[in-house]
C-alpha cells in the first residue's frame, strides 16, 4: 500500500500484469520473450519521450507517426542508392536524424512565432508529410536496402543487448538527464506550466518550445529508421499508430496534457504497460482485434484510476 | 431587533491532517453590521470562511444561525440560509454576457428554454439594487476586474441574502474603484445584509467596518468596536506591538540609472521618468491610468511606440524581459499566480527558474540540485518565507510567501534597477514590513527603486520622489514634503499646473 502511495498505480499494476501473464502462459518470463518485449518496445519509447517532451510544454505534436514515415522512406532511398558500404549506414541515420531536425523546427516555428495552436499546426504538418512520403515512395514500398543497414541497426547485439534496445536505454537516460539537471529542460517545464510567468522571469519561451519540437521529431525520426532497418524496406504506411499510442503511454506515465508536469521513468513504465500488454496477449493468442478493445478499456481504466487516487 | 444575533461561531476548531487551523473560534455577527475579518495570512480567515459558508466541516465546535444551532454539509445549505460569498478567485465565465453570468446557475426557463427577458430583468434589478450599472449584453471577460467582482456580488444577492462574505474584495482594484464597492458594502449593511469583510487593508476597515475581529495563528484574538485604532489591530494581528512599517533613513541619490523619455504606446502618451542609483520612486495612479504599463514597457512586455529608454547611459532600442534581466533590470509583477509562478511545480523551481545562469548554479550546461536547494533556502531565510518547504507546490503558499519567492529573482543576480508593480497587494502586514525591508536596502545599496502602487499609504510611506499618473501621462512629479495623500489624489483628477 506504502508502495502505491508513493509511487503511484502504474508499477504496481505493471507488476500485477507480469505476474497473472508468467502464471497463465509460463512462455512470458522467458529470457528471449522478455527481450522481445524490449525490442518491441523501443519504438513506441522513443515516440513517448518526445511525446512526454512536447506535452511538458503544453504543447502536443500529433504528426510523430507522420515523420516515422516520411523518415522511413527517405532513409530507404537514400540508403538503397548508396554504395552499400558501412558508410551507408551513417549515410541513412545522417540523413534520417536532420530530416527529424527539419521537420520540428518547421513545427517548432510554425507554433512559436505563428501561434498557431500545435494541436492544428501537427495536424496540418501530419498531412503534409504523409503526403511527401507517399509522392517520394510512389505508394509502394522501397526495397533495395543494403544489408549491412539491418545487420547494425536491427539484428546486432553489443553483451547480447539487441542494439536497439541498447540505444534506447542510453537515449532515455540522457533525456531523463536533460530533463531534470539542465536549464533549457527545467525551462521547459516553467513554459508548460506557465508561459507568462516564464517570459518574465527572462525564459526565451519561443525558443524552449521550438528546441521541445525538434527533440520529439528527431526521437520520432530514430524510431523511423531503427524500423525501416527491422522491416528491411522504407514504407509510407508505417507508424501512424504511434500517434495516439505516445501520448497514452505518456499521460498513463502521468505527464499532464496540460503541460507543466511529467517524469520521464514514468513514462518508460508507460510503455512497458503498453508492451508487456500487448506481448501476452500475443503469447495468449488473443485476435488483434480484441487486443485493440482490451488497450482502450484499460488505458482508460488506468488513467482514471490514477486519477481518482490523487483526488482521494 | 431579535436578541439573538444573525450568526453565532461558537467554540469552532478545525483540524486538518497534522495542522489545526482554527482552534476554539467564538465571536457573533450582528444583523446589517459590517464586521471586518482581520489576521495575516495563515491566521485561518479562510478556513473559517469555509466552514461558514459549508466548504469545510468544523471538527468541533458550532455555528448558530439566528439562534438555531446548523450545520452545512454542502455549500447549498448555508446558501438557503442565506449566507452567500464572494471569494478572492472570481468565478465568472468570461465568455458569457453579464445578465447571464449573474443568473449562472439559476436561469430562469419558460417551456425549458431560457427566459432571456426575465433573465434581463433580473439582472437590471440586482444591479440597480447595488446602486452599480453595466451593460447587461456586454461579454463578462471584456469588462474590468471590478465590474466582474460586482457581477459576483449581484449574483450573490439573488434570492434572500443575510450574511454576504467578502473574500479581499478590494485587492485587485484600484482606489476609486475601491471607493465605490466600499459604498456599495455601506448601502447593502444599511439594507440590513450583515457583511463579513474580510481584507488586509486597515484604512477600509476603518472607513466602513463597525466591529473588527481579530485572529493569529488559528486562535481568536478579540473583538474590537469603534473607534478603531489602527495600532491596536495591527498589535493585535502580529502579537507584538506595530513598529513604523515605514521608516527609512535619508538617502542621496546618485547617477541616473534609468531615463524614460517621451514614452508613447497604445497607453502611454508622452510619459518621461527619472531614475537615480540609491533612490525609491514611487508611480501612483488610479487604475487603468497607465502606471503598471510604464513599468511594464521598461521590461519589454509592454511594446512602445514613440520614444526612449536609456539603462544607465545605454540606449535600449529593444527591450525584452530576457535582455533587461541580462542588463540587472528586475520586474516584479503585480498578480503573481498569472505571471509571477508556477503553480503546479515546487516553489524553489518558481524562485531559481530563468536565475539559473546569473545565479551560477550550473555547471558545464548542468544544474547544481544541491547548489540551488542552499542558495533557494538562505534567500528564503533571509525573506522569511514560511513554511520552509521549498519542494511544496506554488500554488499552495499564502500570498505574501508567494511574493517573497518572486522577489527571490532580485537577490539570484546583479541587479541594479527594481521595478515593483503593487508589491504589498494582497499580503498580510507581517509581510509587508519584509517587503518594505527589502526595497529599503535596495536602496540604500544604491540601487534604483521604483514602485508601482495603488495603495496611497504606501507610496508616501516608501518613495523619496513620486510621479502621479493620469490617462497615460505624468499629471505630477512631487518629491520631499510635497508627498501628501491631498497633492497625489488632486493629481488623480486634474492636470498639473503647467
Amino acid at each position: 500500500m506504502q508502495f502505491i502511495l508513493t509511487t503511484g498505480l502504474l508499477p504496481a499494476l505493471l507488476i500485477l500484469m507480469c505476474v497473472v501473464f508468467a502464471m497463465v502462459e509460463p512462455r512470458f518470463v522467458d529470457g528471449s520473450n522478455l527481450l522481445n518485449v524490449a525490442r518491441q518496445s523501443v519504438f513506441l519509447l522513443l515516440i513517448a519521450m518526445g511525446q512526454m517532451i512536447v506535452l511538458i510544454n503544453a504543447q502536443l505534436d500529433l504528426s510523430v507517426g507522420a515523420t516515422v514515415a516520411l523518415t522511413s522512406v527517405v532513409v530507404a532511398s537514400v540508403t538503397a542508392a548508396s554504395s552499400g558500404g558501412p558508410e551507408s549506414v551513417l549515410l541513412g541515420l545522417g540523413a534520417g536524424l536532420l530530416l527529424g531536425v527539419v521537420i520540428g523546427l518547421l513545427n517548432g516555428c510554425i507554433v512559436a512565432f505563428w501561434k498557431v495552436p500545435s494541436f492544428m499546426a501537427t495536424l496540418g504538418s501530419t498531412s503534409v508529410l504523409t503526403g511527401l512520403a507517399l509522392i517520394i515512395s510512389k505508394g509502394a514500398p522501397i526495397i533495395g536496402l543494403p544489408m549491412i543497414f539491418s545487420d547494425v541497426l536491427a539484428t546486432s547485439s553489443v553483451l547480447g543487448i539487441p542494439v536497439p534496445v541498447l540505444l534506447g536505454v542510453v537515449i532515455a537516460v540522457g533525456i531523463g538527464v536533460f530533463m531534470s539537471r539542465t536549464v533549457p529542460g527545467r525551462n521547459m517545464y516553467a513554459v508548460g506550466g506557465n508561459r507568462a510567468a516564464a517570459l518574465v522571469a527572462g525564459i526565451d519561451v519561443k525558443k524552449t518550445v521550438i528546441l521541445a519540437f525538434v527533440l520529439c521529431s528527431v526521437l520520432a525520426s530514430l524510431a523511423g529508421i531503427l524500423l525501416t532497418a527491422r522491416v528491411g524496406s522504407g514504407e509510407a504506411s508505417l507508424g501512424a499508430s504511434f500517434v495516439m499510442l505516445s501520448i497514452a503511454a505518456a499521460v498513463l506515465g502521468g505527464t499532464s496534457l496540460f503541460g507543466g508536469e511529467g517524469v520521464l521513468w514514468r513514462v518508460v513504465l508507460g510503455v512497458l504497460f503498453l508492451g508487456v500488454l500487448s506481448n501476452g496477449m500475443n503469447l495468449l493468442h488473443v485476435s488483434s482485434y480484441i487486443q485493440e478493445l482490451v488497450i482502450g478499456i484499460v488505458l482508460i481504466a488506468a488513467v482514471a484510476a490514477e486519477r481518482l487516487k490523487r483526488v482521494a | 431587533m431579535t436578541a439573538n444575533p444573525l450568526v453565532a461561531i461558537r467554540n469552532v476548531s478545525k483540524k486538518f491532517p497534522g495542522v489545526t487551523a482554527l482552534s476554539d473560534v467564538s465571536f457573533e455577527i450582528r444583523r446589517g453590521e459590517i464586521h471586518a475579518l482581520m489576521g495575516e495570512n495563515g491566521a485561518g480567515k479562510s478556513t473559517l470562511i469555509k466552514i461558514l459558508c459549508g466548504v469545510h466541516k468544523a471538527t468541533t465546535g458550532s455555528v448558530a444561525l439566528d439562534g438555531a444551532e446548523t450545520v452545512f454539509d454542502r455549500p447549498q445549505d448555508a446558501e438557503k440560509g442565506g449566507i452567500r460569498t464572494v471569494f478572492q478567485e472570481l468565478n465568472i465565465v468570461p465568455q458569457l454576457s453579464v445578465a447571464e453570468n449573474i443568473s449562472l446557475g439559476s436561469l430562469p426557463l419558460k417551456s425549458g428554454l431560457v427566459d432571456r427577458k426575465k433573465m434581463l430583468e433580473r439582472a437590471a434589478d440586482a444591479l440597480s439594487g447595488l446602486g452599480a450599472d453595466l451593460p447587461l449584453e456586454a461579454r463578462a471577460g471584456d469588462l474590468p476586474r471590478s465590474s466582474q467582482q460586482l457581477i459576483e456580488i449581484a449574483r450573490a444577492l439573488m434570492g434572500e441574502a443575510r450574511l454576504l462574505i467578502l473574500d479581499e474584495p478590494t485587492a485587485s482594484l484600484g482606489e476609486n474603484e475601491s471607493r465605490q464597492l466600499l459604498n456599495i458594502v455601506t448601502g447593502l449593511a444599511r439594507r440590513g445584509v450583515a457583511i463579513l469583510y474580510v481584507t488586509h487593508r486597515m484604512h477600509e476597515v476603518e472607513a466602513i467596518a463597525d466591529r473588527v475581529s481579530v485572529l493569529r495563528d488559528g486562535k481568536f484574538i478579540e473583538t474590537l468596536g469603534a473607534p478603531m485604532d489602527e495600532a491596536v489591530i495591527v498589535e493585535r494581528m502580529i502579537g507584538r506591538p506595530a513598529s513604523s512599517l515605514y521608516q527609512h533613513s535619508r538617502r542621496d541619490p546618485g547617477r541616473e540609472l534609468l531615463a524614460v523619455s517621451g514614452l508613447g504606446s497604445a497607453t502611454l502618451r508622452d510619459v518621461s521618468m527619472s531614475v537615480r542609483a540609491g533612490e525609491v520612486v514611487g508611480v501612483a495612479g488610479l487604475l487603468g491610468c497607465g502606471k503598471s504599463d510604464l513599468a511594464r514597457a521598461c521590461f519589454g512586455l509592454h511594446p512602445i511606440q514613440d520614444g526612449g529608454i536609456e539603462l544607465d547611459g545605454e540606449q535600449i532600442a529593444k527591450p525584452s524581459p530576457a535582455g533587461m534581466l541580462e542588463r540587472g533590470v528586475v520586474y516584479y509583477p503585480s498578480d503573481r499566480r498569472t505571471e509571477g509562478l508556477v503553480l503546479g511545480r515546487p516553489l524553489f523551481e518558481s524562485m531559481t527558474m530563468g536565475s539559473h545562469r546569473p545565479a551560477q548554479i550550473t555547471r558545464k550546461g548542468f544544474l547544481r540540485t544541491q547548489k540551488e536547494s542552499e542558495l533557494a533556502h538562505s534567500i528564503a531565510a533571509e525573506l522569511d518565507l514560511r513554511p520552509m518547504q521549498l519542494d511544496r507546490a506554488s500554488g499552495k503558499f499564502s500570498g505574501g510567501n508567494q511574493q517573497k519567492a518572486v522577489l527571490a529573482r532580485g537577490r539570484l543576480r546583479l541587479a541594479k534597477v527594481h521595478l515593483f508593480d503593487e508589491p504589498t497587494v494582497g499580503i498580510d502586514v507581517g509581510a509587508k514590513a519584509d517587503v518594505y525591508r527589502l526595497i529599503d536596502n535596495y536602496a540604500d545599496a544604491g540601487h534604483g527603486v521604483v514602485v508601482i502602487s495603488s495603495d496611497l499609504t504606501e507610496i508616501i510611506g516608501i518613495s523619496d520622489r513620486v510621479y502621479v499618473m493620469r490617462e497615460g501621462r505624468i499629471a505630477a512629479h512631487l518629491a520631499g514634503s510635497d508627498i501628501t495623500e491631498e497633492n497625489i489624489a488632486r493629481s488623480f483628477f486634474t492636470a498639473a499646473p503647467a
